[in-house]
This record gives structure tokens, sequence and C-alpha cells, in this order.
């Protein structure tokens, strides 16, 4: 088993559309339940077939901040420039292979957002740095 | 009452009592359920009131907890609970139980995580919370995991002959690639595959159990103090454990005069021809190298080929390990580290230095990442 990172950006689907051309608040309430209640279905059925970890949704707040040098404050940088590029949130699994976490990030891909159709939004997937194998020569 | 000693007697117990209630007729799932729960209860009452048969309390508290179970059911349940409530007394065959449970347990249909969860939880006697924990995932994603898993052999018959082969293969997994936390998984696998060298005749259980004991023993000296990886050609021999090198030895010579050879007991011999050079010069490389050449025979991978040219290269020189390496695929783990290596025995430390960048970038641990990294800084001129 390896776990594996899902991060959701603000990406938009195959024509690279940013949510921001239609953004959730322009969708009609239901859209916008439909799109609530199928991310939690993803993460209730990873808990059913034993497969998930974690799972975090963030604020669009944030900054990017540096050290500037002894004695001063740090440096912040922000709003993010790149709006795609955004993390809107991620999920933790712990799968069989890369095979079936490529399925679950495009489980995860076909929400529905607009008129119901699927978003088939990019979803990011990062395997782990785990643990070294006991048995190495 | 220390919490050790009751942890180790009820992983040693757990099993046993899951035996009997499946002899007196409890299905598996139903059975395990109800073991677990007695265990759950054994950890909260024992430290304050040891009883005085262990095994008994476990047996009375896990079958009850079955009939309860069973009662909340239907009436079809009441007339075979009639049976059951009237169980037939038997001789409980520890080592008989240990081996249809491990059968079962890591049955071919279910996939290799599953049958490690369900191994450590029926097998091993470990709770959902111990394995969840050793594994990094929360305790309901390994109690679901469990709870599949059990469905999943709801159709096994309990009694059937299973294949050792996918037995040992579990066993090598949990050894090879679990963390250590609050339990520790190498010292359970062998605690485990210790119990089912007892059952039997197969030498290559004997091997395999071999072989963790001498890959064990090199335990203290893999990492250095700061969490860093250290090859085996700088490990420190002297934390080399000679109890757990002396037993592996021992079992693996005893196994080899069965004449059955298999690949764990010919990965067993490569452990320990390392573990007996004092140095790493008075390794015998050419009886390393002839034992990869058995293991190629008898499990031939591009990773046993890979780890047959390291010998090849100590052997007859870095160039002719290159050449053999050439032969094994791209792709393959670690292949650019072995090259980086032989590169740089042979002198040349630009060609070394980028294989070592690449081999860092592919890396599957934090330890080996930063190790490869080191390598490469250290061949940047």
């Amino acid at each position: 088993m390896a776990k594996y990172l899902l991060l959701k950006h603000y990406r938009g689907g195959p024509d690279r559309t940013d949510y921001g051309t239609i953004p959730m608040s322009d969708w009609t309430p239901e859209e916008v339940s439909d799109h609530i209640a199928f991310m939690n279905h993803v993460a209730d059925d990873l808990r059913e077939r034993g497969e998930y970890v974690d799972g975090q949704a963030l604020s669009p707040d944030g900054t990017f901040v540096r050290y500037d040098g002894p004695g001063k404050p740090p440096v912040t940088d922000g709003p993010f420039a790149e709006t795609k590029d955004l993390i809107a949130g991620w999920m933790v699994i712990d799968v069989e292979s890369e095979a079936r976490a490529h399925a679950a990030a495009a489980y995860l891909s076909s929400a529905p957002g607009k008129g119901g159709e699927p978003i088939q939004e990019w979803i990011e997937v990062r395997p782990f740095l785990e643990e070294p194998k006991f048995v190495t020569d | 009452m220390d919490q050790g000693p009751i942890d180790g007697a009820l992983r040693d117990l757990s099993p046993q009592v899951l035996g009997v209630l499946v002899r007196r007729g409890a299905d598996f799932a139903a059975a395990e359920d109800a073991v677990q729960e007695a265990l759950i209860e054994a950890v909260r009452r024992w430290p304050d009131e040891l009883p005085a048969e262990p095994k008994g309390w476990l047996i009375t508290v896990a079958w009850r907890r079955f009939l309860d179970a069973q009662r909340s059911d239907t009436a079809r349940q009441r007339r075979e609970l009639a049976e059951l409530e009237q169980p037939a007394p038997g001789p409980s065959e520890q080592h008989d139980d240990t081996l249809l449970l491990l059968f079962l347990c890591c049955h071919p249909t279910l996939s290799p995580a599953s049958a490690v969860a369900l191994t450590l939880r029926a097998v091993g006697g470990l709770t959902t919370r111990q394995i969840a924990e050793a594994y990094l995932v929360p305790e309901a994603t390994m109690a679901q995991r469990i709870s599949r898993a059990k469905r999943t052999v709801a159709d096994v018959e309990i009694g059937a002959a299973g294949d050792l082969g996918t037995v040992l293969k579990v066993l090598y997994l949990i050894f090879n690639e679990g963390y250590t936390g609050e339990v520790d998984l190498a010292a359970e696998a062998i605690r485990l595959t210790r119990q089912l060298a007892g059952t039997g005749e197969e030498p290559e259980v004997a091997g395999l159990l071999a072989l963790m004991l001498l890959h064990h023993a090199r335990r203290a000296a893999r990492f250095a103090a700061d969490g860093s990886l250290v090859p085996l050609a700088e490990q420190d021999r002297t934390r080399w454990d000679e109890h757990a090198i002396a037993e592996g030895v021992v079992l693996l010579q005893a196994a080899l005069a069965r004449d059955r050879l298999g690949e764990y007991q010919a990965q067993a011999a490569i452990a320990a021809l390392h573990a007996d050079a004092r140095t790493p010069e008075e390794t015998d490389w050419p009886q390393v190298l002839e034992w990869y050449d058995e293991l190629a025979r008898l499990a031939p991978s591009p990773v046993v080929a890979l780890n047959r040219a390291v010998a090849v290269g100590e052997v007859d020189g870095p160039l002719a390990g290159l050449r053999a390496v050439e032969q094994v695929p791209a792709g393959v783990p670690r292949r650019d580290a072995v090259r980086a290596y032989l590169y740089d025995r042979a002198g040349d430390r630009a060609t070394a230095h980028e294989l070592y960048v690449a081999a860092a970038s592919q890396a599957t641990s934090v330890a080996e990442r930063d190790h490869l990294t080191r390598q490469a800084a250290r061949l940047h001129d």
C-alpha cells in the first residue's frame, strides 16, 4: 500500500477554464449543493473502501512568506497571482497501486459543476516519500 | 501489572482462542469480532486483576460475546445456536490452528494490504488501533479494510489447505514494509514466522525466518544518530546482533541440509555471507555471486538481476558490473543508484555525480533520497 496526496486546484477542466470564469457563486444553489454532496460522497466512498487517510478544504486566503534577514520581519507576497494554481483542498489516500490512486483522482475529478455536467477538473496526484524497506540488498 | 507482558500474552493467546471458537462452529468473521472484543476487555481489566487462567478467561468472554451477537439475529440462527451452546470439548491444536488461520488470512483472493491487515489482526492478535497506528492510517480506515477482507474470505473453507507461498509473501511484506511505532512490525513478522516454522517441515519457512533474523540483526547499524541511512559497506558491524545472526545461520544450515532449495533460503544465504564478514573487505563476494545466480534461477526478477550486478562489480570489477546492469531494464528501482556507485568505483566522478542526482529524484523514501543527494554532493567538483 502506498500513500498519495490528491491536490485540488482551481484549475478547471480540459479547456483549462478557471473556476474564476464560472465561479460557484454563479451556479444555482442546487448545483452548489450537488457539488459539495459529491465531494463528501467521494470521501465516504474512500472511507468505506478502507483507503481514506485525511482531507482538508483550504481557505482561498493566503500569502507567500519568506525570511528577510536577521532582525527583520518576514516579507509577505500576495494575493496569489495565478488563480488556477491555488490549492482549494487536498485528500490523502492509502491505496494498493498507482492505478488505483489515479482512479480515485479521476472519480474526484468527475464532480458535477454548472448544469450538472462533470467539471473534469485536473487533480494533482503526488506519491508520498515513505519509510525505506528493510531488505535492500 | 505492566502492559508489555499483557500485550505479549494476548497476542500469543488470541489466535488460539480464535481457533477454539472456529472449531466450535463459529464462522470466522463473527468469531474474529468476538475475540477482538474479548481482547479489548482483557486490556481494560487485566492490569487490575489478572485471571488465574488467562486463556480460559478469553475463551469464556469471547464465546459469550459471540453468542450475544448471534442472539440478536433471526430464528434460524436460534436453531443453530442450540447446537452451538453445547460445544464439543476437544484438544486445541495450537499449531494447526495457526497454519489454518494463516491460509485463510493470506488467501490469494485478498490484496496484499488486506492480507497483511487480516493476518496481523486474526493471527497476530493486534488490535485494529495498533495496526492502524503501525501503517499510519486512521483507525476507522483500518477497521474497514479488515471488515472488507473478512467479507472477501467469507466463503473460503477454513479447514482447506492453502498456498504456503502466498503466506510467506505476506509475512515477508509485514517484515519489509512496516513502520515501527508502538508495535514493532519486523519483530511481529519474525514472531509469526517463528510460529509457522514450528508447525511443520517446510525448509522455505525456516529460510524466511533465517532471512528475517539475519536482516533484523543489522537493524541498530542501519541508521546514524541523525536518522541518515548507513549503507552496508559503512555499517558499524559491532552493532550487529550476534545472537540473531547465530540463530539465523543455524536455521539456514538446517534448511539447506534438507536439499529443497527455495528463494528465501537463497536470499538468507546471501545475508549470511554478509553477516559472516567482520569487515566489508572480508566479504566472500564470489560466493555471494554464486548465490545470486541460484536466486536468479529460482526467482528471476529485474531486482535480483540488479543486485547480482553489484556482486559482479565486486568480483570482476566495476566495468563488468556496469555491463551486467545494462542487461537490467530501465525503470527498475535503484538502477541509477547502482550505476552511480559503479561509475564512482571506476573513477568516473562526473557520470557518477549525474547518476546520483537522477537516482535521488527517483528515491521512494526520504532517507534514501537524502543519502543519494549526499553522494551526489560528495562527487560535485
